[in-house]
């Protein structure tokens, strides 16, 4: 294992730099380029690993990249994968942040930069929802469409209609899914 | 010695009470850099705020980064970026070993096929905020212009998300400028 360390590290360097550097949105908007780099590129987590630590993550506080490059860096590298997953996260924007600053604000009311912004945002927005999608379409093979949609209204309500906050509906699923007990269900956990 | 612990106490309580990613917390960080400690006003925080948003990766560790450095130098941002990262990361390790420890449980298995449509809905709330700020910002054409080339270039065409982002960047200096 530690002989492939070194390779290993600079792959998780890669992908959380790429993911990073071509996200624009903040953190949440980056998800799908995490999952474009982890799942499809990388192989290291498959889509249910990935769906589970993004719920798990947004029933936690703090910013949603940083946990999700610092948990799969660590499970993927273990500590010196958690450190090069973060570094390669915040780093170099921040950097990047302090060095133009005082560059940027003059350009700040540019017509280029605000059409730049409009211009990405339809197409975070289209990676957003074809991860959604791809989601919905796997949960459909292992719940079927009825059940699916059933929860899909019912979040989608509780969100957007009541206010709920989405980390009190996730935890409360997570809780009846752990504490139900299921029928067939012989072993004792 | 005391701008550091601020500086730590400033960016630990946004992360540990905001929920909802980064840009959600900003509200909470601006209260705490702005009211509480008055390192900056609320025009120079909307300022930094807008450029921070202008430039790629996540925001609350450019916030972090930036108004750490400003306040405390290098090791101001390296405090400001620890507290903001470092107490979710945490708790986020622990409960997920505790969960993979009962990976092959059928609870857990249940719980990862129940969670998944609400992560979608999610993100296809998400999706729409995107949607309607480029629809505000550029209008009903050039958003379903983009939203079309996007999908069949990330889709259909297999493009790499890099080409198409740096393609949109392109396009919007150049022809939505």
């Amino acid at each position: 294992m530690m002989h492939l360390s070194f390779a290993l590290q600079k792959d998780i360097f890669i992908g959380f730099f790429r993911a990073s550097m071509l996200g624009y949105g903040g953190g949440p908007a980056t998800i799908p380029l995490v999952h474009k780099e982890v799942v499809e590129t990388y192989g290291w987590l498959d889509d249910e690993e990935f769906s589970d630590i993004l719920a798990i993550g947004n029933t936690l506080p703090g910013p949603i990249m940083t946990k999700m490059a610092g948990y799969i860096g660590y499970r993927v590298g273990g500590y010196a994968g958690l450190t090069s997953a973060l570094a390669a996260s915040v780093l170099p924007t921040v950097l990047i942040m302090i060095a133009l600053i005082s560059v940027l604000i003059n350009y700040r009311d540019s017509p280029v930069v605000q059409g730049m912004t409009n211009a990405i945002a339809p197409v975070v927005g289209v990676m957003l929802f074809m991860l959604a999608f791809n989601f919905l379409r796997r949960s459909q093979r292992a719940l079927g469409w009825p059940v699916v949609v059933g929860l899909s209204v019912v979040s989608l309500i509780a969100f957007e209609l009541i206010g709920l906050h989405p980390a009190i509906l996730i935890a409360a699923l997570i809780i009846y899914a752990l504490v139900r007990r299921s029928p067939k269900e012989g072993e004792a956990s | 010695m005391i701008e550091y612990w601020h500086l730590f106490l400033a960016f630990l309580i946004p992360g540990v009470v905001g929920y909802g990613g980064g840009p959600a917390s900003i509200p909470l960080i601006e209260y705490e850099v702005v009211q509480r400690y008055g390192w900056m006003t609320t025009p120079e925080f909307g300022e930094v705020l807008a450029l921070g948003n202008a430039l790629p990766g996540p925001i609350a560790t450019k916030m972090a980064g930036y108004i750490g450095y400003e306040v405390g130098g290098v090791f101001g941002a390296v405090v400001a970026i620890a507290a903001t990262v470092i107490p979710s990361l945490v708790a986020m390790i622990i409960l997920l070993k505790l969960l993979m420890r009962f990976k092959n449980s059928p609870k857990v298995k249940r719980m990862t096929t129940l969670i998944r449509p609400a992560i979608a809905v999610l993100l296809g709330v998400l999706a729409y905020q995107f949607f309607a700020t480029s629809y505000e910002g550029a209008g009903l054409v050039q958003t379903i212009l983009l939203v079309v080339l996007s999908f069949l270039a990330l889709e259909r065409w297999h493009i790499h998300p890099a080409f198409v982002i740096i393609g949109a960047l392109s396009y919007g200096a150049i022809f939505l400028s």
